[in-house]
């Protein structure tokens, strides 16, 4: 039983870590720029493809720095072509225009590696576990996880150490001041969406090793991380990471107990919040409602 | 300067402005006798049945959307909560095609004003980001629980029925025109009773929520309650048009649950015209008919309704009655 629970939550929190992810760079655009990005998931199944084309030339190591890099860039290009116009303009706008990109992303996937499942090669000195007794921590897992935490870490740190990361927080608390105190906001949310969009591509990476890649890998992990987002209180970003997390290992542990509850829980946790506490665990009071 | 009178004159002169009855009358001719001229073009009457029933449900999110100014983009759920309702009551419980769109609508407007008591505690981006969280409840649900809903593959294994009233029966089931004119008359129905409320006082007070809700809760208006009230109402249309929808597919299936079709019903609205009472339609008009014809040529229809996404936020941000309108103004 132990060992069922130890399993299940170690499943948890792997999922709970692209959850975060991917929420991460989600709660990072909808904070500066008001835009929900409904292509997240394509970025990350990207993220996956490109890795996926690289690691016969390069190998796994390089793709996994490069590939994200690359999505990053593509980010950057469609927001300077489209995303950019649409800030100013009624939210419906950024949300369809997403939105029409993730159907087009998501058919040139189809369109190009089909539209069955592809294995990514992950190195042989990741792929064993550690133990016998505990068969489920693989090498890969404990990777991932660092991978996670690492880039978590670095992301915090870069938001309250550096000077482009002190900007960002001022812009999703008041942008208007910020761009009155001289700072190139344009500048800054696109830098802002490329960061975002790079964390897509690298949980695409990471989850490709462990679940391969199809061209909808995304869309499975574009709600939870609306409803981390939501959980955690809109605008704070440790309250997403908590989120993330939280509903990943609930609806590990679900599976435990009733395995077919374990998409609903996540959403019974969503309901839980907005009844309870509505601007979410972490939110502040009267902020971004 | 009587010359520079003149030639301001002139230039004034204002265009003869159309009637205001001018658009509806426009629109039903051209709805009532759509079974008479739709072969012609190349066109079939569940084609048509089809755009009508979009336009239905895309008319009750711009009830929402247009008159009220909160986004939802997930009245998918609601809309297949409709057409599930009237499927399963069809399928385990009785043959009355009444009793089931009654059930069908019942269904997706309570769970829509149940839920929205939540979904109303947000604003904004947010509550549109609860709406298709929300939404996805009732997708999972359809397709995990398949002994009863049919799971992946959808429900099957039911028909409509011929409408009895009272001494009379109408054969819909047998007859594709008459079920054209029957969700014409539902359609109808629903159509006078969201125009009778939009120019209501509550109507007007849904207006002014939109334009500025600021302000209008300084005037003492209830903004959460309205906002609820018209997200409830936007429900039950939109469960009406579900409940059609079941009865013109005989069908019901988990992707019309899906937010995938509530970025479709959004794109109507807006392609259309948001904040125009007839925009949504010929949205829905436009939409259905080019989905139809552009699946039928290929394979990747999906980049060419991406691209219709994309090109309409960047370029008829106002939508086609929108321009047109404005056109007609300046």
């Amino acid at each position: 039983m132990l060992q069922l629970v130890l399993f299940n939550v170690t499943n948890g929190l792997i999922i709970g870590s692209f959850y975060v992810l991917m929420a991460l760079g989600v709660a990072m655009i909808l904070n500066l720029s008001n835009v929900i990005n409904f292509a997240h998931g394509n970025f990350l199944a990207l993220g996956g493809y490109f890795a996926f084309i690289m690691i016969p030339y390069t190998g796994f190591w390089i793709a996994l720095i490069v590939a994200p890099l690359l999505v990053a860039l593509l980010g950057y290009i469609i927001e300077q072509l489209m995303v950019r116009r649409v800030y100013s303009r009624d939210p419906v706008y950024s949300l369809l225009l997403t939105f029409g990109l993730s159907f087009i992303i998501q058919d040139l996937c189809r369109y190009f590696w089909g539209p069955n499942g592809l294995p990514l090669t992950v190195p042989d000195s990741l792929s064993q576990a550690l133990s016998s007794d505990l068969f489920f921590i693989t090498g890969y897992r404990v990777f991932m996880m660092t991978i996670v935490v690492v880039s978590v870490v670095g992301l915090f740190s870069f938001l309250r150490y550096t000077r482009m990361g002190i900007r960002i927080r001022a812009g999703t608390l008041d942008l208007d001041t910020v761009a009155a105190l001289g700072i190139n906001v344009r500048l800054l949310r696109t830098f802002n969406f490329a960061v975002g969009i790079y964390l897509a591509g690298l949980a695409g990476v990471l989850a490709g090793g462990q679940i391969g890649l199809n061209p909808n890998m995304g869309d499975d992990l574009l709600l939870p991380a609306f409803i981390a987002i939501i959980v955690g209180g809109v605008g704070s970003l440790t309250g997403t990471l908590l989120g993330g997390l939280l509903i990943g290992v609930a609806s590990a542990l679900t599976t435990v107990v009733y395995p077919s509850a374990q998409d609903a829980v996540i959403y019974v946790i969503m309901a839980l919040v907005l009844l309870i506490r509505p601007r979410g665990l972490m939110g502040e009071e009267g902020m971004f409602t | 300067m009587s010359v520079t009178t003149t030639t301001t004159t002139k230039l004034r002169q204002p265009r003869p402005a159309l009637p205001e009855w001018t658009m509806p009358a426009v629109i039903w001719v051209v709805l009532l006798s759509a079974p008479l001229w739709l072969s012609l073009v190349g066109g079939y009457t569940a084609l048509a049945s089809h755009v009508v029933v979009m336009a239905l449900v895309a008319m009750a999110l711009n009830f929402l959307l247009g008159f009220t100014g909160v986004m939802s983009f997930g009245h998918a759920a609601y809309f297949g909560l409709g057409a599930y309702g009237t499927g399963l009551t069809l399928r385990y419980l009785s043959d009355s095609t009444w009793f089931a769109m009654l059930n069908g609508i019942l269904l997706g407007g309570i769970a829509g004003t149940l839920l929205g008591t939540l979904i109303c505690r947000r604003r904004g981006v947010y509550f549109a980001m609860v709406t298709i969280a929300f939404g996805q409840i009732f997708y999972y649900i359809a397709y995990r629980w398949d002994s009863f809903t049919g799971g992946y593959d959808g429900l099957r294994g039911f028909s409509r029925q011929p409408l009895g009233i009272g001494p009379w029966t109408i054969d819909i089931q047998g007859n594709g025109t008459l079920f054209y004119y029957f969700v014409l008359a539902v359609f109808a129905v629903c159509v006078a009773l969201m125009a009778f409320l939009l120019r209501s006082p509550f109507g007007r007070t849904l207006i002014a929520i939109r334009e500025n809700q600021r302000r209008a809760q300084f005037l003492g208006i209830a903004v959460d309650k309205h906002i609820w009230l018209s997200f409830s109402i936007s429900c039950f249309f939109a469960s009406t048009a579900g409940a059609l929808y079941a009865l013109l597919n005989n069908f019901a299936d988990p992707t019309a649950l899906n937010y995938t079709i509530s970025g479709v019903i959004v794109i109507m609205v807006v392609m259309g015209g948001m904040r125009n009472f007839w925009g949504p339609l010929v949205g829905a008009a436009i939409y259905v008919v080019l989905q139809d014809y552009i699946s039928s040529m290929t394979q990747n229809w999906m980049s060419f309704i991406g691209l219709l996404f994309v090109m309409v936020v960047m370029f008829f941000p106002s939508g086609i009655l929108g321009m047109l309108k404005r056109r007609a103004t300046t």
